[in-house]
């Protein structure tokens, strides 16, 4: 059985959301805008799931917006709040994922000005870089609430404090929190939130932005007027009954599955304090309780990941969606990694369906490898 | 009648439902005992396994239409792919001319993305087309001007069924240079669609219509000559940089299922489906009053698009709870206005209000046609005899000669 | 869109549906809407000597909502006086109904054709 620690690129669905899906795959059938019965059916389970995905962050549902998922929710945010006004600036953090920086860098083009705020040696926003970036010329801050390869949480609550009597809207994308952490929308003092279902088990091709009613959003999508016309296009039903169902869940399991991942964590952390010459990146006390990420010294990611697989193991060297490019994180480099270490980097993320074995199976993986010789692998 | 399950589905041009071969390819992509892997995770055999799933739909994707598999890209629907080809388009290609042509009864994705693109500065043409709902060449070929960029009709509409022809179309473009865009969710599955053949330079498609899952579609992009598209959503740089965004693995491996089924079943499905739809329009043909909206020739098998003159078309659709079929398009029914697509075809308010839309397909039987026919015609008797029109029309009065008081 | 119990039991059983004499003095006819609009509706009353509605009568082209507040309005009118029936409001139709905001209008629409009938009657009455 091959062993999956790459929870933060998906999740498994879990069987009891594919159950809730099932009869929207098989039986009920039906366009959410058609009049007749079927039509109607397929109307109320995406208003339940509105409910389902507003409960777990502590939203109302007429503020779900459901998307094709979490990229889709975040170009919406961007250049659906952006696109029609006069342009000025607009502040990221350095760490964002590439569906947040595109759009942003996308905006540049319009004239836009968009500057990075910087992170510290652990992944968490520099105080400093904040100050001198966003000013009272800024129209949109997008800051994640967690980082998806390091874990590192943001202080995004306090960040919307400081900034509660300016006009700029507020972004976070969520997307690696949700399910993992609880999430108060309401509380966090935001303007919109991003969330993805496949990241806590959820299906693929479902995501929603959670944005305050009186935010003026332009679409990304034209035509039909569907999602109050701010995401048009006829509604993905089983994926959107099956984001509302694992978002149930994910709330009523939080802390249980929260815990279950900080054991296997703690459990891994203590094995890789033992071996030699190795990097963890952030170490920060508020992180999500699944992520680790690390670098062996003289070992270089990729091969150590083809290793790695060859052995069952699933792990990454961080985003997936950079897996392609053979670039050092762009994360890591923020957080002032050199070039080198950052493209040996490991990212291993636990779910529920681990166990403590799997920690065992990964250590003796490791510990293998760590005592050949860095070359021989690369030959091999 | 006991075999007929209630209400009976009608509406196949709204969706469909998944064919039950469609969704056991899905359900292998989903749990943890399956293949749920990220298609982009280049670093185990979870994410290349999904990869290699995601390779092969979009193989049977392509083998439908006669394309090459590089030539497909995956969307979440064919309102996205319409947005991604007309904006990616329009933004790409501003310095060769900001004009486009397109029909007024084209989809609602392809008319609000012209709206937009008009807002931001383009300028676009919308072709009124024949009352039978087929475009003039002559007209489209006049409208072509040295700055237009694009031109962007359907292949079927999805109100009338009526087929366009967009070989000759695609003719007309290419010898003017202009890109040619067309909307395929209603056709691909249920007319020949031979991209080697066709001048097409980007296809819109969508899964649900064909008995695959909500939520994907793709769009084709042509390589030879290449077409260049802006993208609209950004990111990680999936799909070659056009579309961002996780890849869904069981909604792609569910639209390449059903549109390998397509393929393969395509003809004899058709000539069914056609037998099914002529009944049901030989038990309404003799009624009084009775029009056939579109051409009957150049329409698809399953559609037939009726105007019951002097009913209004939701109460009728009300008096048939039993089945489910559509007044005009399901994106529109929520609104009072009548539909667009038969106004421009020039029928009058009265007969457009009057309108229903049958759509037949997969699963639909003999006996559920012949369920149907005996209950439209008396639903229609009953709301006849509520209507003042009906009685008017019966004294002999002209409706067109009677001073309305509008409001 | 879902229809009120209230709207369906209009709808299936229509109250007073027919034709009276438009050209008979006792009786006041109103038509309005339009084909176009995709809603007519006529109502028709027949007013004893002293002022009374003694039969209120109704056709309507258009969807369940608007049918069945014609059919309402005919029931509430009948053994109403003219400045009785004038008092029905719109309002009052669209709350028993429970109609949605989108069909509104089909309220407002009886509320006219109720002032057409009676303005009608009226007339006729005047030129007698």
């Amino acid at each position: 059985m091959p062993v999956y620690l790459d929870n933060n690129a998906t999740t498994a669905l879990d069987p009891r959301v594919l159950d809730a899906m099932l009869p929207f795959l098989k039986d009920i059938h039906g366009n959410p805008s058609s009049v007749h019965r079927y039509g109607r059916l397929t109307r109320n389970a995406v208003e339940h799931a509105r409910m389902q995905v507003a409960q777990l962050v502590a939203a109302s549902p007429e503020q779900v917006i459901f998307t094709s998922g979490g990229t889709e929710a975040n170009n919406l945010a961007i250049l659906g709040s952006l696109s029609n006004k006069q342009p000025s600036q607009l502040a990221i953090s350095a760490i964002e994922h590439a569906s947040v920086t595109e759009p942003a860098r996308t905006l540049t083009r319009q004239g836009w000005e968009l500057d990075y705020i910087n992170v510290d040696a652990d992944g968490r926003l520099d105080e400093d870089s904040f100050r001198s970036t966003v000013s009272d010329q800024t129209a949109l801050l997008s800051v994640m609430l967690a980082n998806n390869e390091t874990g590192s949480l943001q202080p995004v609550q306090e960040l919307a404090q400081q900034l509660a009597d300016k006009q700029l809207l507020f972004h976070s994308d969520a997307s690696q929190v949700a399910g993992k952490l609880a999430i108060n929308f309401t509380d966090l003092g935001i303007d919109m939130m991003t969330l993805s279902s496949h990241k806590f088990y959820g299906p693929q091709g479902a995501g929603a932005l959670i944005a305050k009613r009186s935010i003026e959003l332009e679409p990304v999508i034209h035509g039909g007027g569907q999602e109050r016309g701010l995401r048009n296009g006829t509604e993905n039903i089983p994926a959107i009954v099956g984001f509302g169902a694992a978002a149930e869940l994910a709330r009523l399991e939080l802390e249980q599955n929260s815990q279950h991942s900080e054991i296997l964590k703690q459990q891994l952390l203590s094995e890789l304090n033992r071996i030699q010459g190795l990097t963890l990146f952030s170490q920060l006390h508020e992180s999500l309780p699944n992520t680790i990420q690390f670098a062996l010294e003289n070992f270089d990611g990729e091969a150590l990941l083809m290793y790695l697989d060859k052995q069952g193991i699933a792990v990454s060297s961080g985003s997936a969606c950079h897996s392609q490019a053979g670039a050092p994180s762009h994360v890591l480099l923020a957080m002032g990694v050199s070039p080198e270490l950052a493209k040996n980097a490991i990212r291993v993320s636990f779910g529920k369906n681990n166990q403590t074995d799997d920690v065992s199976v990964f250590i003796k993986a490791l510990k293998e490898i760590t005592l050949s010789s860095p070359q021989s692998m690369c030959a091999g | 009648m006991s075999d007929i399950k209630l209400p009976i589905y009608f509406d196949y041009s709204a969706t469909t439902p998944v064919d039950q071969r469609v969704a056991d390819a899905m359900i292998q992509c989903m749990t943890v005992d399956g293949n749920f892997g990220n298609p982009a995770s280049r670093s185990h055999a979870f994410g290349w396994n999904s990869e290699e799933a995601v390779e092969t739909a979009r193989g049977h994707v392509a083998a439908l239409i006669n394309a090459d598999p590089r030539e497909i890209v995956w969307t979440s629907g064919a309102t996205e792919s319409d947005n991604l080809a007309i904006k990616g388009v329009a933004h790409f290609y501003k310095k060769n001319g900001k004009h486009i042509i397109t029909c007024k009864t084209e989809h609602k994705a392809v008319l609000d993305t012209c709206r937009q693109l008009e807002r931001e500065g383009y300028e676009v043409t919308y072709l009124d087309p024949e009352p039978s709902g087929l475009i003039d060449h002559n007209k489209l070929k006049d409208a072509m001007r040295d700055d237009t960029i694009l031109v962007s009709i359907m292949h079927v509409n999805n109100e009338i069924g009526i087929i366009q022809d967009i070989a000759a179309i695609g003719e007309l473009c290419r010898e003017r240079k202009i890109i040619f865009h067309v909307d395929a969710a209603q056709s691909a599955g249920k007319v020949d669609i031979d991209l080697q053949q066709m001048k097409v330079d980007l296809m819109s498609f969508s899964a649900h219509k064909i008995y695959g899952p909500k939520g994907i579609g793709a769009l084709y992009v042509r390589r030879k000559p290449r077409i260049r598209l802006e993208a609209q959503i950004h990111g990680g740089g999936h799909e070659r940089g056009m579309r961002s965004g996780t890849l869904a693995t069981h909604q792609i491996v569910g639209m390449g299922e059903a549109f390998r089924i397509a393929k393969q079943e395509m003809q004899t499905e058709n000539d069914r489906i056609m037998k099914l739809r002529n009944r049901l329009w030989n038990g309404f043909k003799d009624m009084e009053e009775v029009y056939l909206n579109g051409d009957f020739e150049h329409r698809t098998a399953g559609n037939l698009n009726v105007s019951f003159n002097f009913v209004e078309g939701e109460s009728l659709i009300m008096a048939l709870k039993d089945i489910a079929v559509s007044s005009g398009s399901a994106c529109t029914s929520a609104s009072l206005e009548p539909s667009y697509v038969l106004r421009a075809l020039g029928r009058s308010d009265e007969l457009a209000h009057s309108s229903l839309r049958f759509t037949i397909g997969r699963y639909t039987t003999e006996a559920e046609i012949d369920y149907t026919i005996e209950l439209v015609k008396r639903a229609v008797n009953k709301l006849r005899d509520l209507s003042p029109l009906w009685d008017m029309f019966k004294e002999g009065i002209d409706l067109n000669s009677v001073e309305w008081a509008a409001h | 869109m879902a229809y009120s119990e209230k709207v369906m039991e209009h709808y299936e059983n229509p109250r007073n549906v027919g034709t009276l004499d438009k050209d008979a003095s006792n009786v006041g006819t109103g038509m309005v809407g339009a084909p176009a609009c995709g809603d007519v509706m006529r109502l028709q009353i027949q007013v004893s000597d002293d002022g009374v509605i003694e039969n209120a009568v109704f056709k309507t082209y258009g969807c369940g909502s608007a049918i069945a507040s014609s059919s309402l309005v005919t029931e509430w009118m009948k053994g109403k006086t003219l400045e009785e029936a004038k008092q029905i409001k719109n309002m009052d139709i669209a709350e028993e109904l429970a109609l949605p905001p989108v069909k509104v209008h089909c309220s407002v629409l009886a509320e006219d054709a109720i002032s057409a009938a009676v303005e009608d009657y009226l007339k006729k009455k005047q030129a007698d």
